[in-house]
């Protein structure tokens, strides 16, 4: 008992780094793992991807202009991601292109000016700051800024789930009788957005995404309702962050991509033994009712 | 007409300006029951998404009454069948109109879509994924948040293809209810014979519109034949619409226009014959 006690909360209750870390990478799953419920239902998980990889440069810019300090990162994050969305978004609403071509071809423009930008001062340690985070260093200022985050988006949720649902299951339908269709795509991404930048100073650029898209994808093979999806979500998205945390302090591991390899793990098995997933759904039915 | 429900004004309708619905004019009568009929590509999906106001006029106007609630129900509904809804989740969908964004849905709305699916025949399904239903399942569902939207002016796009004879049979019951009920309905049909049994009035287009009316007289043979005669595909050289030199210039903005040119006879006929 001691020594589970040693093994599970005592590098929680002895240092503050981790409580710190816990607490960001808590708001994090809260926060983000709904907003990816929506990503993945929309067939938007790789633009989650594309968008990460979209707020680079102007967490460069900032860093460029201040050296690593969170506020400046945050907002050139927050602009070159709100820049890529609206972007890509208006080419695709107003020209015949869809989203993912013209997604594409912003992230990698984006992309390609921020590492070029990161490059021009800094070395290749601040360079791998920027992409994969360090959820051990996260500071009040940064903590702060995660929790306004996790705030605006459940509030962002709750006043617009219902138009969100409609948007997803019926377009067409949710135009027919109202004119919000496209405010709610466009706060939609705000949210993707905002979320990916509150969780790049924990993970990085490259790994927020992955506590946005991984749990998502794992609650999609255990429930067929949205509200239980995005709950199943957040839940996969505590334990991981609580299991990636002493992954990486037992074994000496880097934070980001240790609470992400859980997830990962997560997502395997609900593959594997969702009650929609792979051996539920494969296996041999001759037992059938009548009706 | 003070009862008019929808307003056609010399409405032009279309893509990359070449019209798909060309200068209708005429009223929709307050609680009528038309069915739209014509060949594929002859606008008539078209001008349901005029009417719906999805689709900005080329020309001329169409107007519904102020104040008419609608209900859509389009031909190639953009609804993510894999989506994790419930049966009850999309019916619910149709008290948008009335709860809006926040509205909290009541006992007596949550009575509401029970009554609505027990009218297609769907009780008992309220709680069934939706990817599990059949395509006249699903067709059913949709003509149920249809009900539940309680509009005045309903529009189904061909709400019949793939449908088997029973379901066409009970869906075409629920229209004469609404028509019943002095909603105004438009439909747009394939079947012919449909019409004639179960339809009072039709509109029959090929682009321009060719028959408007009672709806036996409308499909007339010589009516039909008419309609047979039009080109479906776009023809780049066509010459720009000389009536539109009159109103609004929209087609001529690109500068293509060489000659002005009178209208084939066919859309001639029908215009004269609908005013």
């Amino acid at each position: 008992m001691d020594a589970l006690h040693q093994f599970l909360v005592a590098p929680f209750t002895e240092f503050a780094f981790m409580q710190r870390g816990l607490l960001g990478a808590v708001l994090l799953s809260i926060s983000a793992c709904p907003i990816g419920v929506f990503l993945m239902l929309r067939r938007m998980s790789l633009t989650g991807d594309a968008m990460a990889h979209a707020i680079l440069p102007g967490a460069a810019a900032g860093f460029l202009l201040y050296g690593l300090q969170i506020v400046p990162m945050t907002i050139g994050g927050l602009l070159a991601g709100a820049i890529v969305a609206l972007g890509a978004g208006a080419v695709s609403r107003l020209t015949v292109q869809k989203e993912d071509a013209s997604m594409a071809a912003f992230y990698l423009i984006s992309l390609a000016l921020g590492v070029t930008m990161v490059s021009l001062r800094g070395s290749s340690v601040d360079l791998m700051h920027v992409l994969f985070g360090t959820v051990l260093a996260l500071n009040n200022a940064a903590l702060t800024l995660i929790g306004i985050v996790a705030a605006v988006t459940l509030a962002a949720l709750a006043i617009f789930w219902r138009a969100l649902v409609a948007e997803c299951l019926d377009p067409l339908f949710l135009r027919s009788v109202s004119r919000l269709d496209t405010p709610v795509h466009f706060i939609f991404l705000g949210l993707v957005v905002l979320n990916l930048v509150a969780g790049f100073q924990a993970l990085g650029t490259l790994l927020s995404v992955g506590l946005m898209v991984l749990p998502a994808a794992a609650a999609r093979f255990w429930t067929q309702r949205v509200e239980t999806m995005a709950v199943l979500a957040i839940a996969f998205g505590l334990v991981s962050s609580i299991s990636g945390l002493l992954l990486s302090y037992h074994a000496a591991l880097p934070s980001g991509p240790a609470i992400i390899l859980s997830t990962g793990i997560l997502y395997f098995m609900s593959v594997l033994f969702g009650t929609r997933g792979v051996l539920a759904t494969r296996r041999p039915r001759h037992a059938h009712r009548i009706a | 007409m003070a009862d008019a429900c929808i307003t056609f004004r010399d409405l032009t309708l279309g893509y990359n300006s070449h019209p798909a619905v060309h200068h209708l004019s005429g009223t929709v009568r307050k609680g009528s029951l038309t069915a739209v009929v014509g060949a594929n590509g002859s606008g008539k999906s078209t001008l349901m998404k005029g009417v719906v106001g999805m689709l900005k006029p080329m020309v001329g106007s169409v107007t519904v009454t102020p104040g008419t609630r609608v209900a859509y129900l389009p031909q190639q509904s953009e609804l993510d069948r894999t989506f994790p809804a419930r049966v009850v989740d999309l019916v619910s969908l149709g008290l948008w109109p009335k709860r809006g964004l926040l509205g909290r849905h009541t006992a007596q709305d949550r009575a509401a879509v029970s009554e609505a699916l027990m009218a297609v025949g769907l009780e008992g399904f309220e709680q069934r994924p939706i990817d599990t239903l059949s395509g006249g399942q699903l067709q059913r569902a949709l003509f149920a948040r249809v009900l539940v939207q309680d509009a005045e002016l309903i529009l189904l796009d061909e709400p019949f293809n793939a449908i088997d004879a029973r379901t066409v049979t009970d869906l075409i019951a629920l229209i004469k209810r609404w028509h019943g009920e002095n909603r105004t309905v438009m439909v747009v049909v394939h079947d012919l014979d449909l019409v004639r049994t179960h339809f009072p009035e039709a509109l029959l287009l090929a682009r321009s519109p060719v028959a408007w009316g009672e709806a036996k007289a409308t499909l007339a043979p010589e009516n039909l034949l008419r309609a047979r005669q039009f080109h479906e595909a776009w023809d780049e050289s066509a010459p720009w619409c000389a009536a539109d030199g009159d109103h609004d210039h929209a087609h001529e903005h690109d500068g293509h226009g060489h000659h002005h040119h009178a209208h084939d006879e066919a859309g001639h006929a029908a215009r004269e014959k609908v005013a």
